[in-house]
Protein backbone atom coordinates (compact mmCIF):
# COMPACT_ATOMS: atom_id res chain seq x y z
CA UNK A 1 0.00 0.00 0.00
CA UNK A 2 1.33 3.39 -0.90
CA UNK A 3 -0.06 6.64 0.35
CA UNK A 4 0.71 9.62 -1.76
CA UNK A 5 -1.50 12.19 -0.13
CA UNK A 6 -0.10 14.40 2.56
CA UNK A 7 -2.81 14.40 5.18
CA UNK A 8 -0.39 13.75 7.97
CA UNK A 9 2.57 16.05 8.37
CA UNK A 10 5.12 15.45 11.04
CA UNK A 11 7.19 18.40 12.18
CA UNK A 12 10.11 18.30 14.49
CA UNK A 13 10.36 20.92 17.19
CA UNK A 14 12.97 21.48 19.84
CA UNK A 15 11.58 19.05 22.38
CA UNK A 16 9.51 16.64 20.33
CA UNK A 17 7.26 16.22 17.34
CA UNK A 18 4.06 17.86 16.15
CA UNK A 19 1.61 15.74 14.17
CA UNK A 20 -0.38 18.10 11.97
CA UNK A 21 -3.44 16.24 10.77
CA UNK A 22 -5.35 17.58 7.81
CA UNK A 23 -8.85 18.79 8.66
CA UNK A 24 -10.43 18.58 5.20
CA UNK A 25 -9.96 14.97 4.16
CA UNK A 26 -12.22 12.12 5.34
CA UNK A 27 -11.32 11.01 8.84
CA UNK A 28 -10.87 7.41 7.72
CA UNK A 29 -8.19 8.42 5.18
CA UNK A 30 -6.44 10.31 7.92
CA UNK A 31 -6.33 7.30 10.18
CA UNK A 32 -5.08 4.93 7.49
CA UNK A 33 -2.35 7.34 6.42
CA UNK A 34 -1.28 7.86 10.00
CA UNK A 35 -1.19 4.14 10.54
CA UNK A 36 0.83 3.64 7.34
CA UNK A 37 3.36 6.31 8.18
CA UNK A 38 3.99 4.98 11.61
CA UNK A 39 4.22 1.37 10.56
CA UNK A 40 6.10 1.71 7.30
CA UNK A 41 7.58 4.93 6.02
CA UNK A 42 8.69 6.73 9.16
CA UNK A 43 10.32 3.93 11.07
CA UNK A 44 13.38 6.09 11.75
CA UNK A 45 11.59 8.41 14.20
CA UNK A 46 10.10 5.56 16.08
CA UNK A 47 13.28 3.94 17.10
CA UNK A 48 15.28 5.63 19.74
CA UNK A 49 14.59 7.63 22.89
CA UNK A 50 11.17 8.72 24.09
CA UNK A 51 9.72 11.58 22.02
CA UNK A 52 7.04 13.99 23.15
CA UNK A 53 4.19 14.35 20.68
CA UNK A 54 1.64 17.12 20.18
CA UNK A 55 -1.32 16.27 17.97
CA UNK A 56 -3.13 19.03 16.12
CA UNK A 57 -6.39 18.11 14.43
CA UNK A 58 -7.01 21.59 13.01
CA UNK A 59 -10.59 22.73 12.55
CA UNK A 60 -12.02 19.26 12.25
CA UNK A 61 -14.87 18.61 14.65
CA UNK A 62 -14.00 15.36 16.39
CA UNK A 63 -15.70 13.27 19.01
CA UNK A 64 -14.03 11.58 21.95
CA UNK A 65 -14.13 8.32 19.98
CA UNK A 66 -12.25 9.94 17.09
CA UNK A 67 -9.57 11.21 19.43
CA UNK A 68 -9.36 7.76 20.94
CA UNK A 69 -8.81 6.24 17.50
CA UNK A 70 -5.89 8.59 16.82
CA UNK A 71 -4.37 7.88 20.23
CA UNK A 72 -4.78 4.18 19.69
CA UNK A 73 -2.56 4.29 16.61
CA UNK A 74 0.12 6.38 18.30
CA UNK A 75 0.08 4.30 21.43
CA UNK A 76 1.07 1.34 19.31
CA UNK A 77 4.50 2.91 19.08
CA UNK A 78 6.33 2.52 22.36
CA UNK A 79 8.54 5.55 22.24
CA UNK A 80 5.89 8.18 21.47
CA UNK A 81 4.61 10.02 24.50
CA UNK A 82 1.48 12.00 23.74
CA UNK A 83 1.66 15.36 25.42
CA UNK A 84 -1.42 17.10 24.02
CA UNK A 85 -4.21 16.69 21.52
CA UNK A 86 -5.87 19.76 20.05
CA UNK A 87 -9.19 19.80 18.28
CA UNK A 88 -12.41 21.75 18.00
CA UNK A 89 -15.20 20.41 20.11
CA UNK A 90 -18.09 18.75 18.34
CA UNK A 91 -21.34 20.66 18.29
CA UNK A 92 -23.62 18.71 20.58
CA UNK A 93 -20.95 17.39 22.92
CA UNK A 94 -21.00 18.11 26.63
CA UNK A 95 -19.29 21.47 26.47
CA UNK A 96 -21.08 24.57 27.67
CA UNK A 97 -21.98 26.14 24.34
CA UNK A 98 -23.80 23.09 23.09
CA UNK A 99 -27.58 23.08 22.69
CA UNK A 100 -29.51 20.31 24.33
CA UNK A 101 -32.54 19.30 22.30
CA UNK A 102 -35.89 18.49 23.85
CA UNK A 103 -39.42 18.29 22.55
CA UNK A 104 -42.98 18.03 23.81
CA UNK A 105 -45.59 20.24 25.45
CA UNK A 106 -44.75 21.68 28.82
CA UNK A 107 -48.15 21.87 30.48
CA UNK A 108 -49.48 23.78 33.45
CA UNK A 109 -47.79 22.64 36.65
CA UNK A 110 -44.89 20.95 34.89
CA UNK A 111 -41.30 22.05 35.42
CA UNK A 112 -38.37 21.42 33.10
CA UNK A 113 -34.85 22.17 34.26
CA UNK A 114 -31.71 21.79 32.21
CA UNK A 115 -28.09 22.52 33.01
CA UNK A 116 -26.65 24.22 29.95
CA UNK A 117 -28.36 25.64 26.89
CA UNK A 118 -31.69 24.27 25.84
CA UNK A 119 -33.46 24.14 22.50
CA UNK A 120 -37.07 23.23 23.21
CA UNK A 121 -39.18 22.10 20.27
CA UNK A 122 -42.74 22.64 21.41
CA UNK A 123 -44.92 24.91 23.50
CA UNK A 124 -44.57 26.05 27.07
CA UNK A 125 -48.14 26.52 28.28
CA UNK A 126 -49.35 29.00 30.92
CA UNK A 127 -48.46 27.59 34.32
CA UNK A 128 -45.53 25.62 32.90
CA UNK A 129 -41.99 26.48 33.94
CA UNK A 130 -38.76 26.08 32.03
CA UNK A 131 -35.47 26.80 33.79
CA UNK A 132 -31.95 26.64 32.46
CA UNK A 133 -28.48 27.51 33.64
CA UNK A 134 -27.75 28.81 30.15
CA UNK A 135 -29.85 30.07 27.24
CA UNK A 136 -33.36 28.96 26.41
CA UNK A 137 -34.48 28.78 22.79
CA UNK A 138 -38.07 27.76 22.25
CA UNK A 139 -39.21 26.66 18.80
CA UNK A 140 -42.87 27.08 19.67
CA UNK A 141 -44.99 29.31 21.86
CA UNK A 142 -43.74 30.52 25.19
CA UNK A 143 -46.86 31.21 27.24
CA UNK A 144 -45.58 30.10 30.62
CA UNK A 145 -42.56 31.11 32.66
CA UNK A 146 -38.98 30.88 31.44
CA UNK A 147 -35.92 31.43 33.61
CA UNK A 148 -32.55 31.52 31.87
CA UNK A 149 -29.21 31.73 33.66
CA UNK A 150 -30.66 30.42 36.92
CA UNK A 151 -27.20 30.24 38.49
CA UNK A 152 -26.73 33.96 38.01
CA UNK A 153 -25.54 34.13 34.42
CA UNK A 154 -26.70 37.57 33.27
CA UNK A 155 -25.49 36.89 29.73
CA UNK A 156 -28.17 34.25 29.25
CA UNK A 157 -31.02 34.91 26.84
CA UNK A 158 -34.52 33.57 26.24
CA UNK A 159 -35.74 33.26 22.66
CA UNK A 160 -39.11 32.01 21.47
CA UNK A 161 -40.98 31.75 18.17
CA UNK A 162 -44.02 33.20 19.88
CA UNK A 163 -43.11 35.28 22.88
CA UNK A 164 -46.11 35.72 25.15
CA UNK A 165 -44.83 34.59 28.54
CA UNK A 166 -46.52 35.04 31.89
CA UNK A 167 -43.11 35.98 33.24
CA UNK A 168 -39.49 36.06 32.15
CA UNK A 169 -36.48 35.72 34.40
CA UNK A 170 -32.82 36.04 33.56
CA UNK A 171 -30.35 35.48 36.41
CA UNK A 172 -32.14 37.22 39.31
CA UNK A 173 -33.99 39.81 37.22
CA UNK A 174 -37.71 39.22 36.95
CA UNK A 175 -39.81 40.82 34.25
CA UNK A 176 -43.51 40.74 33.52
CA UNK A 177 -44.50 41.50 29.96
CA UNK A 178 -46.43 44.73 29.57
CA UNK A 179 -50.00 44.33 28.46
CA UNK A 180 -49.48 45.83 25.03
CA UNK A 181 -47.34 42.83 24.08
CA UNK A 182 -50.32 40.82 23.01
CA UNK A 183 -51.17 42.96 20.01
CA UNK A 184 -47.69 42.98 18.49
CA UNK A 185 -46.97 41.20 15.27
CA UNK A 186 -45.69 37.74 15.90
CA UNK A 187 -42.06 37.19 15.11
CA UNK A 188 -39.27 35.27 16.75
CA UNK A 189 -37.89 37.31 19.61
CA UNK A 190 -35.45 37.04 22.45
CA UNK A 191 -35.07 38.57 25.88
CA UNK A 192 -31.74 39.71 27.31
CA UNK A 193 -30.36 41.89 30.08
CA UNK A 194 -28.66 45.25 29.62
CA UNK A 195 -27.52 47.03 32.76
CA UNK A 196 -29.79 44.88 34.86
CA UNK A 197 -32.94 45.62 32.83
CA UNK A 198 -34.71 43.18 30.61
CA UNK A 199 -35.09 43.98 26.92
CA UNK A 200 -36.92 42.26 24.10
CA UNK A 201 -35.69 42.33 20.54
CA UNK A 202 -36.13 40.55 17.23
CA UNK A 203 -33.98 37.47 16.87
CA UNK A 204 -31.81 38.89 14.06
CA UNK A 205 -30.51 41.47 16.51
CA UNK A 206 -29.08 38.72 18.70
CA UNK A 207 -25.65 39.44 17.23
CA UNK A 208 -25.60 42.83 18.96
CA UNK A 209 -25.72 41.06 22.29
CA UNK A 210 -23.64 38.06 21.36
CA UNK A 211 -20.49 39.29 19.65
CA UNK A 212 -18.97 35.82 19.75
CA UNK A 213 -21.61 34.34 17.45
CA UNK A 214 -20.69 33.12 14.00
CA UNK A 215 -22.39 35.67 11.80
CA UNK A 216 -23.59 34.97 8.31
CA UNK A 217 -22.80 37.94 6.10
CA UNK A 218 -23.70 36.56 2.71
CA UNK A 219 -21.42 35.28 -0.02
CA UNK B 1 -64.99 -6.13 27.33
CA UNK B 2 -66.30 -2.60 27.65
CA UNK B 3 -64.53 0.71 27.59
CA UNK B 4 -64.06 2.91 30.66
CA UNK B 5 -63.97 6.65 30.03
CA UNK B 6 -63.20 9.10 32.82
CA UNK B 7 -64.73 12.58 32.60
CA UNK B 8 -62.43 15.04 34.30
CA UNK B 9 -61.52 18.73 34.30
CA UNK B 10 -59.34 19.78 37.21
CA UNK B 11 -61.45 22.83 37.90
CA UNK B 12 -64.80 22.48 39.60
CA UNK B 13 -68.08 23.68 38.18
CA UNK B 14 -67.26 23.34 34.49
CA UNK B 15 -69.82 20.59 33.96
CA UNK B 16 -68.19 17.21 34.56
CA UNK B 17 -71.26 15.69 36.17
CA UNK B 18 -73.64 17.18 33.60
CA UNK B 19 -71.40 15.94 30.81
CA UNK B 20 -71.18 12.46 32.33
CA UNK B 21 -74.95 12.23 32.78
CA UNK B 22 -75.70 13.50 29.29
CA UNK B 23 -73.11 11.53 27.34
CA UNK B 24 -74.09 8.41 29.30
CA UNK B 25 -77.76 8.94 28.55
CA UNK B 26 -77.00 9.71 24.90
CA UNK B 27 -75.06 6.44 24.61
CA UNK B 28 -77.99 4.59 26.17
CA UNK B 29 -80.24 6.37 23.67
CA UNK B 30 -78.09 4.79 20.96
CA UNK B 31 -78.88 1.40 22.47
CA UNK B 32 -75.61 0.84 24.31
CA UNK B 33 -75.25 -0.82 27.71
CA UNK B 34 -73.91 1.95 29.89
CA UNK B 35 -72.90 2.31 33.53
CA UNK B 36 -72.17 5.68 35.14
CA UNK B 37 -69.81 5.69 38.11
CA UNK B 38 -69.67 8.61 40.54
CA UNK B 39 -66.26 8.80 42.21
CA UNK B 40 -66.90 12.13 43.90
CA UNK B 41 -67.16 10.58 47.35
CA UNK B 42 -68.53 12.98 49.95
CA UNK B 43 -69.92 15.39 47.35
CA UNK B 44 -71.94 13.13 45.13
CA UNK B 45 -74.06 14.85 42.51
CA UNK B 46 -74.50 12.46 39.62
CA UNK B 47 -77.48 10.79 41.27
CA UNK B 48 -79.22 14.16 41.68
CA UNK B 49 -78.63 15.17 38.07
CA UNK B 50 -79.91 11.77 36.93
CA UNK B 51 -82.88 12.02 39.28
CA UNK B 52 -82.00 8.74 40.97
CA UNK B 53 -81.11 9.98 44.46
CA UNK B 54 -84.06 8.32 46.19
CA UNK B 55 -83.24 4.90 44.76
CA UNK B 56 -79.78 4.57 46.26
CA UNK B 57 -79.32 1.71 48.70
CA UNK B 58 -75.63 0.88 48.61
CA UNK B 59 -72.73 2.89 47.20
CA UNK B 60 -69.17 2.67 45.87
CA UNK B 61 -67.60 2.53 49.32
CA UNK B 62 -69.92 -0.31 50.37
CA UNK B 63 -68.81 -2.29 47.32
CA UNK B 64 -65.13 -1.53 47.93
CA UNK B 65 -65.38 -2.62 51.55
CA UNK B 66 -67.35 -5.73 50.71
CA UNK B 67 -70.59 -4.78 52.48
CA UNK B 68 -72.53 -5.64 49.35
CA UNK B 69 -72.12 -7.14 45.92
CA UNK B 70 -71.53 -4.80 42.99
CA UNK B 71 -74.91 -5.62 41.44
CA UNK B 72 -76.72 -4.64 44.62
CA UNK B 73 -75.22 -1.15 44.55
CA UNK B 74 -76.07 -0.42 40.90
CA UNK B 75 -79.09 1.81 40.42
CA UNK B 76 -81.15 1.27 37.29
CA UNK B 77 -82.17 4.37 35.36
CA UNK B 78 -85.81 5.49 35.20
CA UNK B 79 -85.80 5.87 31.43
CA UNK B 80 -83.49 3.21 30.01
CA UNK B 81 -83.24 -0.46 30.85
CA UNK B 82 -79.62 -0.60 29.80
CA UNK B 83 -78.44 2.41 31.80
CA UNK B 84 -77.14 1.97 35.34
CA UNK B 85 -75.39 4.13 37.89
CA UNK B 86 -72.98 3.31 40.70
CA UNK B 87 -73.38 6.13 43.23
CA UNK B 88 -70.65 7.54 45.45
CA UNK B 89 -70.97 7.58 49.22
CA UNK B 90 -72.05 10.88 50.68
CA UNK B 91 -71.00 10.31 54.27
CA UNK B 92 -67.34 9.39 53.71
CA UNK B 93 -64.47 11.14 51.97
CA UNK B 94 -62.18 10.45 49.02
CA UNK B 95 -59.62 8.50 51.05
CA UNK B 96 -62.14 5.82 52.04
CA UNK B 97 -61.36 3.94 48.82
CA UNK B 98 -58.04 3.24 47.13
CA UNK B 99 -57.29 3.48 43.40
CA UNK B 100 -56.81 -0.31 43.36
CA UNK B 101 -60.29 -0.90 44.76
CA UNK B 102 -61.85 1.42 42.16
CA UNK B 103 -59.83 -0.26 39.44
CA UNK B 104 -61.18 -3.67 40.44
CA UNK B 105 -64.76 -2.39 40.44
CA UNK B 106 -64.35 -0.81 36.98
CA UNK B 107 -62.78 -4.03 35.69
CA UNK B 108 -65.80 -5.93 36.98
CA UNK B 109 -68.19 -3.48 35.30
CA UNK B 110 -66.32 -3.69 31.99
CA UNK B 111 -67.32 -7.36 31.71
CA UNK B 112 -70.98 -6.42 31.81
CA UNK B 113 -71.26 -3.00 30.16
CA UNK B 114 -70.15 -1.56 26.82
CA UNK B 115 -69.38 1.90 28.18
CA UNK B 116 -68.46 2.92 31.70
CA UNK B 117 -68.42 6.67 32.29
CA UNK B 118 -66.55 7.73 35.41
CA UNK B 119 -67.44 11.09 36.92
CA UNK B 120 -64.25 12.50 38.43
CA UNK B 121 -64.17 14.93 41.35
CA UNK B 122 -62.52 18.34 40.94
CA UNK B 123 -58.89 18.59 41.94
CA UNK B 124 -55.78 16.53 41.30
CA UNK B 125 -55.52 14.66 44.58
CA UNK B 126 -56.69 11.28 45.85
CA UNK B 127 -60.12 11.54 44.26
CA UNK B 128 -58.58 12.16 40.84
CA UNK B 129 -56.25 9.17 41.29
CA UNK B 130 -59.26 7.02 42.20
CA UNK B 131 -61.21 8.16 39.16
CA UNK B 132 -58.50 7.53 36.57
CA UNK B 133 -57.33 4.23 38.10
CA UNK B 134 -59.66 2.04 36.05
CA UNK B 135 -60.08 4.28 33.01
CA UNK B 136 -58.93 3.43 29.49
CA UNK B 137 -59.71 6.80 27.99
CA UNK B 138 -60.43 10.30 29.19
CA UNK B 139 -62.66 13.19 28.29
CA UNK B 140 -61.41 16.53 29.57
CA UNK B 141 -64.13 19.12 30.08
CA UNK B 142 -63.29 22.80 30.01
CA UNK B 143 -65.15 26.07 29.62
CA UNK B 144 -63.94 29.04 27.59
CA UNK B 145 -62.26 30.72 30.57
CA UNK B 146 -58.56 31.08 31.26
CA UNK B 147 -58.82 29.46 34.69
CA UNK B 148 -60.62 26.38 33.36
CA UNK B 149 -58.22 26.03 30.44
CA UNK B 150 -55.24 26.32 32.80
CA UNK B 151 -56.60 23.52 35.00
CA UNK B 152 -57.49 21.40 31.99
CA UNK B 153 -53.89 21.76 30.83
CA UNK B 154 -52.68 20.57 34.22
CA UNK B 155 -55.01 17.58 34.09
CA UNK B 156 -53.91 16.69 30.55
CA UNK B 157 -50.32 16.75 31.77
CA UNK B 158 -51.18 14.35 34.58
CA UNK B 159 -53.17 12.10 32.24
CA UNK B 160 -50.25 11.95 29.83
CA UNK B 161 -48.07 10.67 32.65
CA UNK B 162 -50.65 8.02 33.52
CA UNK B 163 -51.81 4.92 31.66
CA UNK B 164 -54.88 6.68 30.25
CA UNK B 165 -54.94 6.98 26.46
CA UNK B 166 -54.91 10.28 24.56
CA UNK B 167 -57.53 12.48 26.22
CA UNK B 168 -60.28 14.17 24.20
CA UNK B 169 -61.59 17.66 24.82
CA UNK B 170 -65.12 18.92 25.40
CA UNK B 171 -65.52 22.69 25.47
CA UNK B 172 -68.61 23.35 27.51
CA UNK B 173 -70.84 26.38 27.92
CA UNK B 174 -69.86 28.36 24.89
CA UNK B 175 -71.77 31.55 24.28
CA UNK B 176 -71.42 32.28 20.57
CA UNK B 177 -72.31 35.94 21.05
CA UNK B 178 -69.51 36.48 23.55
CA UNK B 179 -67.00 34.57 21.44
CA UNK B 180 -67.87 36.73 18.47
CA UNK B 181 -67.45 39.97 20.35
CA UNK B 182 -64.07 38.73 21.55
CA UNK B 183 -65.08 38.62 25.22
CA UNK B 184 -64.82 34.86 25.42
CA UNK B 185 -61.96 32.58 24.44
CA UNK B 186 -62.70 30.95 21.13
CA UNK B 187 -62.21 27.27 20.37
CA UNK B 188 -59.07 27.91 18.34
CA UNK B 189 -57.40 29.72 21.26
CA UNK B 190 -58.19 26.83 23.58
CA UNK B 191 -57.02 24.17 21.16
CA UNK B 192 -53.80 26.04 20.51
CA UNK B 193 -52.89 25.84 24.18
CA UNK B 194 -54.20 22.38 25.03
CA UNK B 195 -53.20 20.68 21.81
CA UNK B 196 -55.47 17.64 22.09
CA UNK B 197 -58.30 16.33 19.93
CA UNK B 198 -61.65 18.05 20.24
CA UNK B 199 -64.57 15.66 20.65
CA UNK B 200 -67.30 18.23 21.02
CA UNK B 201 -68.44 21.73 21.82
CA UNK B 202 -71.51 22.37 23.92
CA UNK B 203 -73.29 25.72 23.75
CA UNK B 204 -74.46 27.38 26.94
CA UNK B 205 -78.11 26.50 27.29
CA UNK B 206 -80.56 27.42 30.04
CA UNK B 207 -82.39 24.17 29.44
CA UNK B 208 -79.38 22.33 30.91
CA UNK B 209 -79.91 23.98 34.30
CA UNK B 210 -83.63 23.35 34.15
CA UNK B 211 -83.07 19.73 33.24
CA UNK B 212 -80.45 19.14 35.94
CA UNK B 213 -82.80 20.49 38.59
CA UNK B 214 -85.60 18.23 37.48
CA UNK B 215 -83.38 15.15 37.40
CA UNK B 216 -83.87 14.68 33.70
CA UNK B 217 -80.70 14.85 31.53
CA UNK B 218 -80.93 17.59 28.88
CA UNK B 219 -80.09 15.14 26.17
CA UNK B 220 -83.66 13.82 26.38
CA UNK B 221 -84.98 17.14 25.11
CA UNK B 222 -84.38 17.46 21.34
CA UNK B 223 -85.23 21.19 21.42
CA UNK B 224 -82.10 21.99 23.40
CA UNK B 225 -78.98 22.88 21.42
CA UNK B 226 -76.88 21.37 24.23
CA UNK B 227 -78.78 18.10 23.81
CA UNK B 228 -77.81 17.92 20.14
CA UNK B 229 -74.20 18.64 21.10
CA UNK B 230 -74.19 15.81 23.66
CA UNK B 231 -75.76 13.40 21.21
CA UNK B 232 -73.07 14.32 18.70
CA UNK B 233 -70.36 13.61 21.26
CA UNK B 234 -71.89 10.20 21.95
CA UNK B 235 -71.92 9.42 18.24
CA UNK B 236 -68.26 10.46 17.97
CA UNK B 237 -67.43 8.11 20.85
CA UNK B 238 -69.13 5.36 18.87
CA UNK B 239 -66.87 6.18 15.93
CA UNK B 240 -69.18 8.23 13.68
CA UNK B 241 -67.72 11.23 11.89
CA UNK B 242 -70.06 14.02 12.94
CA UNK B 243 -69.14 17.56 11.94
CA UNK B 244 -68.79 20.14 14.71
CA UNK B 245 -71.84 22.18 15.51
CA UNK B 246 -72.03 25.50 13.68
CA UNK B 247 -72.48 27.89 16.58
CA UNK B 248 -73.20 31.06 14.66
CA UNK B 249 -75.49 29.58 12.09
CA UNK B 250 -77.91 32.49 11.81
CA UNK B 251 -75.37 35.31 11.85
CA UNK B 252 -73.30 33.22 9.43
CA UNK B 253 -76.09 33.13 6.89
CA UNK B 254 -76.59 36.83 7.28
CA UNK B 255 -72.90 37.44 6.79
CA UNK B 256 -72.96 35.47 3.57
CA UNK B 257 -75.85 37.58 2.46
CA UNK B 258 -73.95 40.75 3.30
CA UNK B 259 -70.88 39.45 1.54
CA UNK B 260 -72.95 38.78 -1.54
CA UNK B 261 -73.83 42.41 -1.72
CA UNK B 262 -70.30 43.50 -0.95
CA UNK B 263 -71.10 44.91 2.46
CA UNK B 264 -68.61 42.80 4.42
Amino acid sequence: MTVKSKHVRIKGIKDGLIFLLDDKCPFEDLLSELRYKLEHSHQNILTGPIVHVDIKLGNRPVTEEDKEAVLEILKGQGNLLIRSIEALPVPGSEDNDALFLMSGILRSGQVLHHDGNLLYLGDVNPGGTITCSGDIYILGSLRGMAHAGVDGNEEAIIAASLMSPTQLRIADIISRPPDEWETRESSMEFAYLTNGAMQIDKIHNLVKVRQDLNVFKGV
Amino acid sequence: MGEAIVVTSGKGGVGKTTTTANIGTALALQGKKVCLVDTDIGLRNLDVVMGLENRIIYDLVDVAEGRCRLNQALVKDKRFDELYMLPAAQTKDKTSVTPEQVKDIILELKKEYEYILIDCPAGIEHGFRNAIAGADKAIVVTTPEHAAVRDADRIIGLLEQSHVESPKLVVNRIRPGLVKSGDMLDIEDILQVLNIDLIGIVPDDELVIKAANSGEPTVMNPDSSAAIAYRNIARRILGDAVPLMQLDRKPGAFKKFKKFFGMA
